[in-house]
């Protein structure tokens, strides 16, 4: 994916929707600590192992797990893989083209992955089946398939329901042999919940769950990931303006209830 | 070495086709308009096994000057497979199989959009296959048309594709997975329902004479069908 074309967006409408948040409330009347509605479906594919469509707001994902048999990496011959991609389709936004991912998307991948492997949402060392030789490798296909902001957020919800949902084959060693059983399918190891909430600065305030409107204008960005204990498993900033110590205080302590409210859309 | 355990039916069916359909009979179909926010018009389909998605942008600027047309319109085409919609992970990204169904897709709904309509511009149509169980061209094809329509975009006619082949040896409709898989033929074909001109004709396998024309026979009555649900589909989003 290539965002090709420079999004220009009208002075008045930035200035109208920072004059609005510096007035306490939004262009869409939500509270600044409010998410839009979200809804959460798993198992909508069936040639995946595990799957799952999420929707915040019109932002929409669909996210496929696929189990493949792999050699384990040199440093980590016990540990299981898990491999994040996403695709930011042409299908969901004017601006998006196809072709190899680019930044953006990358950084899509990497901060959901981040989410959940310091989250340690699947216990990888569970997925060993000859040390140094085959482990499973999970991989986990973000397909964005309606852009409307907050893609961090849909992203990891939906990752981790679809791993939630994903059963994998029993592997069995008989002498040198892998024996794959699929008849007796097994859930993925899961031992944790790691959700993520961003915020946006507009006029000096944090908002959560920024709209594509909202994020058109916003000056910086801020997601956390928050493990079901409250503890912080991943941030990342983005956006050009700086953001202030207590900024960042603030929005950790929101994202830790935001979270926690999140988590019950899991199945 | 891996070795792999599968439940697969392999018994006798008591129908000649492994899902017990007639010979003429369409695989279950559902079709909606305008799923999606961002894009101008917008369908979702599914055909048995199939789960398609398709998006429509435009007409709108033509950025890659050296496709733009003087006279008309360009209608660009997208097809792409979910690295899940296949038993085995496909790797992201064009190969050439989905390079070729873009192509003829492109040129299976062109003939009727009015594309002169809008010189110097583009028509750019995204076919997204969540889900593949055989017949995934024709799905996107009979999707594309409906986002099309969704799209406000002017046309003669809704463009519809269904596939017709030999299976165990005989010509059946709407072919599944394992039959296009295990099958002797394969044909798939677009049509304007209205003229019944034909804009997309493809062929795989072994026909004789006598079989291609039975086989083509019944993709046209299988089209004709798949057309009245594209029908409903628009008036279901916008009323009669």
């Amino acid at each position: 994916m290539v965002i090709n074309m420079v999004h220009i967006v009208p002075e008045i409408i930035k200035e109208s929707v920072t004059n609005l948040v510096k007035n306490g409330e939004r262009t869409d009347g939500r509270a600044f600590d409010e998410y839009r509605e979200i809804s959460l479906e798993t198992g909508v594919i069936e040639k995946a192992e595990g799957s799952a469509r999420v929707k915040i707001g019109n932002t929409q994902i669909m996210i496929g797990a696929k189990p493949q048999i792999g050699t384990p990496f040199g440093d980590t011959p016990k540990v299981g893989v898990l491999m994040t991609n996403t695709e930011l389709l042409p299908m969901a936004a004017p601006n998006f083209e196809s072709g190899p991912p680019d930044e953006n998307s990358v950084e899509l991948s990497r901060v959901t992955d981040r989410c959940i492997r310091e989250g340690k949402v699947v216990d990888l060392e569970k997925l060993c089946i000859i040390e140094g030789q085959k482990v499973w490798m999970i991989f986990l296909d973000l397909h964005v398939l309606d852009y409307d902001g907050n893609l961090m957020d849909a992203a990891v919800l939906g990752s981790v329901a679809a791993l939630m949902n994903t059963k994998i084959p029993t592997a069995k060693l008989e002498g040198d042999e892998v024996v794959l059983d699929y008849d007796n399918m097994m859930p993925l190891p899961i031992n944790e919940k790691a959700l993520m909430s961003t915020f946006a600065k507009i006029g000096g305030e944090l908002i959560i769950d920024p709209s594509l409107e909202e994020e058109e204008i916003m000056g910086a960005r801020l997601s956390i990931g928050i493990t079901e204990d409250g503890s912080i498993c991943a941030m990342q900033k983005g956006g050009a303006e700086p953001l202030n110590r207590e900024e960042v205080l603030k929005a950790v302590s929101i994202a830790k209830m935001k979270t926690a409210e999140l988590r019950t859309h899991l199945p | 070495m891996i070795i792999i355990i599968t439940n697969l039916n392999t018994g006798t069916e008591t129908s000649a086709r492994a899902d017990k359909r007639a010979f003429d009979e369409l695989r279950n179909l559902k079709i909606e308009a305008g799923v999606l926010e961002r894009a101008d018009g917008s369908a979702y389909l599914e055909i048995g096994g199939n789960k398609v998605l398709a998006a429509v942008y435009g007409p709108r600027e033509l950025f890659v000057r050296r496709l733009m047309q003087p006279n008309r319109a360009v209608l660009r085409c997208k097809y792409n497979m979910a690295p899940f919609s296949v038993d085995d992970r496909k790797r992201p990204g064009p190969d050439r199989r989905s390079v070729e169904i873009s192509k003829i897709t492109s040129e299976a709904l062109s003939p009727a959009v009015f594309l002169e309509k809008f010189p110097r511009s583009t028509i750019d149509v995204y076919i997204e296959v969540l889900e593949a169980e055989g017949g995934t061209r024709c799905a996107g094809i009979t999707a594309a048309s409906v986002a099309l329509a969704d799209a406000g975009i002017p046309m003669r006619d809704m463009v519809v594709a269904c596939a017709a082949g030999k299976s165990e040896g005989k010509v059946v409709l709407d072919l599944s997975e394992i039959e296009d898989k295990e099958g002797e033929a394969d044909l798939p074909i677009a049509l304007m329902p209205r003229t019944g001109e034909i804009t997309l004709l493809q062929m795989d396998g072994h026909l004789t004479e006598e079989e291609f024309e039975k086989a083509l026979d019944l993709a046209i009555v299988g089209c004709k069908k798949i057309s009245e649900e594209q029908k409903k589909a628009i008036k279901n989003r916008y009323g009669d």
